[in-house]
């Protein structure tokens, strides 16, 4: 892939290769939107120093949810096992810091590779068959995982979880705090560079060409897409990413349940990627946004029910929004709509000409 | 552009400490009841709030001139939320304790929580004997498996039962009850034909119990977390095994109370041992009963609930002995060996273990009045958890 970005820089001024690299290039720039939103999530830490958790809680479902949307949004592979890389990397982080090394950065990495080798082997599996058989080979893997955690109680603790492990300050010198401050600046830092490689990754020719796969297998294989190595490449990424965020749950909470691996987690982040819509990467950060504070809210004000009523917001969202949330501006009058495409599209560099 | 970073990071450290730093010294003493309150286990959240607000009811809301506030969270049954919850309960609300946890995973998540803060975790409801072993903060005011199970089988012994299968979920306390059962059973003399173990989730019984019929037992010693306990006994009922004259032998779990009555005729006859029991006959029992049930007229207080009445209780007297400090290494000092009359019976705390030393009482369920109840017939005194005494 770098190899075809590398040749289509050094084709000079016109020609179609020199369009195609400035539109990517284009793709890549920094939207206003995005700015705000990480300035935002930087001010949080100072702003709402006592909502550190429940912050710490969203980086940790946005990062597994950017990863679905990785598989989802630009391979179009429909998984309801994505828990399964996501518990991987729970359990692999703290039996890494029980046994080997207590420092979470290595922890992290480690999860995620073992994650990652886990995403490249069934990443074979997904190549066969259509989505409905996707959705029971990854559901099986996930329940396949989640029973052996259970059984295998001599490594994982069983059902009564792994504890009594400590995770150590991060690269030996940031201790993790009650006040969860130190968690959410760690998830956060991991949520942006992921996110950061992933829009590299996805506004590349490779990411491209994961659209042109996305779109039609056997079309794009004409025009000499290799559309399964694409497959295998982003499938195993995603997993890394996800073994990421399992990572991250188990070094901000020092403990493993056997509940990382459960089918809810699988669907919650489905369910996050939806509300947030699918296909460029900010969704599954909206949506973990919005997901997890309605569920905070709604469960403080009643215990008891706030399952009844997420379950209704959900829908009229879902209803309401057409499809997602993010496109709640096509409410709007025309003349405010286009001022806020314009924007939150704003970003700096000379006008190129030529549509999106 | 640095000293302004540095300054906005200086604010917002003060922030936090302003915002975050638990005070202790405050007139209100808030308590933290995490339970599930929603998902699969809910009926012992509801359980356990509705034992401490019976306690709250009828012992007002004001000891050692502190107002006692109870702040009523649910975490589902994940262990992670339970985790953040007491993190969040610690620092945001400043609560004194925490209380409640309603399985083994979600009570040792808080382990590093309340270690860090200091703070006294009651456990309600969770039933692995280990938990009380992973941090100096935890006291149980509930029960432990190894406790119901080895007095269960002491009773088999000595009541002519001599082969016996094992039934139990696959999980931690399941796994406790079967180890303690058997091996206080065989120590005295019993036989072990035949150890089942069911899957936690969506267990169907009918394989089970028809390999439990061919192994021709004196008995089936069970242990399922309350809720499942109908279905099993109405597939023990179907296939017969009553008819074949196999007995069944549990721990309290099975004939919950909550549930029991619509279990049915299939349930008649069933022995279990357990702490608790609606029918148990003291003073103190027919008050708790007759409050718990002016509040919550749908519902019939249980084991669980009496876990939450005496974690208020334990609270109540903690700070009434403590003369209304309330910093945590205080109440859990005041905690170890405090004894009070609970409505099961006389109870006490083990100053070494932080368990609760109880009676645990062998029941039969009786049809009375119409309706189906545990009716005790037997008591084995001051039960103190078998797993830390045999091990020291």
């Amino acid at each position: 892939m770098t190899v075809i970005g590398e040749t289509t820089a050094a084709v000079s001024s016109t020609g179609p290769e020199h369009v195609a690299a400035t539109q990517l290039r284009r793709r890549n720039a920094w939207r206003a939107y995005e700015i705000v939103l990480w300035l935002v999530a930087i001010a949080l830490i100072f702003m709402l120093p006592s909502k550190a958790l429940l912050l710490t809680e969203i980086a940790i479902l946005a990062l597994f949810a950017v990863s679905l949307d990785l598989v989802l949004g630009y391979a179009g592979i429909v998984s309801l096992g994505h828990g399964a890389f996501f518990g991987l990397g729970a359990y692999v982080a703290g039996l890494f810091a029980m046994h080997f090394f207590p420092e979470p950065v290595t922890g992290l990495l480690v999860a995620g590779l073992v994650s990652g080798l886990l995403g490249f082997v069934t990443s074979f599996l997904v190549l066969r068959g259509s989505d409905l058989t996707r959705l029971m080979t990854t559901l099986g893997i996930a329940l396949m995982l989640a029973e052996l955690a259970n059984q295998m109680a001599w490594l994982t603790g069983g059902a009564d979880g792994l504890s009594g492990f400590t995770v150590g300050p991060i690269l030996g010198l940031f201790e993790f705090d009650l006040w969860g401050r130190t968690g959410y600046i760690y998830s956060l830092v991991v949520l942006f560079l992921a996110t950061w490689a992933a829009r590299r990754i996805v506004n590349s020719p490779f990411g491209l060409s994961l659209k042109a796969v996305q779109g039609n297998r056997v079309r794009a294989a004409m025009v000499g897409v290799p559309a399964k190595s694409r497959i295998v490449v982003i499938y195993t990424i995603a997993a890394v990413y996800a073994g990421f965020a399992g990572a991250l749950l188990t070094q901000t909470t020092s403990f493993v349940s056997p509940d990382v691996l459960a089918f809810h987690r699988s669907a919650d982040v489905l369910l996050v990627l939806v509300l947030g819509g699918v296909g460029y990467l900010y969704g599954g950060i909206i949506g973990a946004i919005i997901f997890t504070l309605l569920r905070d809210w709604f469960s403080v004000i009643t215990p008891q029910y706030w399952m009844f009523w997420i379950g209704l917001v959900l829908v009229i969202i879902v209803m309401v929004g057409r499809e997602n949330i993010t496109r709640w501006h096509t409410f709007l009058p025309a003349p405010i709509q286009r001022a806020l495409a314009r924007a939150a599209n704003w970003r700096p560099g000379p006008k190129i000409g030529g549509g999106q | 552009m640095i000293t302004r970073r540095m300054l906005i990071a200086a604010a917002g450290l003060a922030a936090s400490a302003l915002a975050g730093a638990p005070t202790f010294a405050q007139e209100t003493v808030k308590v933290g009841l995490i339970v599930p309150m929603t998902g699969p286990f809910a009926s012992t959240g509801r359980q356990v709030e509705a034992g401490a607000r019976t306690y709250m009811a009828m012992h007002g809301d004001t000891v050692a001139g502190k107002k006692i506030e109870l702040i009523l969270r649910d975490d589902a049954g994940t262990a992670d939320q339970t985790r953040r919850i007491a993190q969040e309960l610690v620092v945001n609300d400043g609560v004194s304790v925490l209380a409640g946890f309603g399985l083994t995973p979600l009570a040792l998540a808080v382990a590093p929580v309340i270690g860090q803060a200091k703070i006294p975790a009651i456990i309600t409801s969770a039933a692995t004997s280990s938990i009380t072993e992973q941090s100096d903060y935890y006291v149980r005011s509930s029960f432990t498996l190894p406790q119901a199970a080895v007095p269960v089988a002491t009773w088999a012994t000595e009541n002519d039962i001599k082969r016996v299968v094992t039934l139990v979920s696959d999980y931690g306390p399941g796994i406790d009850a079967e180890t303690w059962f058997t091996k206080e059973f065989t120590a005295k003399g019993g036989e072990i034909v035949e150890a089942v173990r069911v899957p936690l989730q969506n267990p169907d019984f009918a394989p089970y119990l028809q390999r439990v019929r061919d192994a021709d037992p004196d008995a089936i010693f069970v242990f399922l977390p309350s809720g499942v306990g109908s279905l099993f006994m109405k597939q023990f009922a179907d296939r017969g095994l009553a008819d074949a004259g196999i007995k069944l032998i549990a721990t309290g779990d099975v004939t919950d109370d909550d549930i029991l009555n619509d279990m049915g005729k299939p349930a008649l006859g069933a022995i279990t041992g357990q702490h608790y029991s609606t029918a148990h006959d003291s003073p103190e029992n027919k008050a708790y009963v007759e409050a718990y049930k002016a509040a919550y007229p749908d519902m019939r207080p249980n084991f669980m609930s009496v876990g939450g009445y005496d974690a208020m209780h334990l609270v109540y007297a903690a700070l009434e002995k403590t003369g209304g400090d309330a910093t945590g290494d205080a109440l859990i000092e005041a905690m170890k060996g405090l004894s009070w009359t609970s409505p099961r019976g006389p109870v006490s705390i083990d100053p070494e273990t932080r368990e609760i030393i109880q009676n645990i009482y062998m029941r039969e369920v009786k049809e009375v009045d119409g309706e189906l109840y545990n009716v005790e017939f037997a008591t084995y005194e001051a039960v103190k958890d078998p797993a830390k005494t045999s091990d020291q």
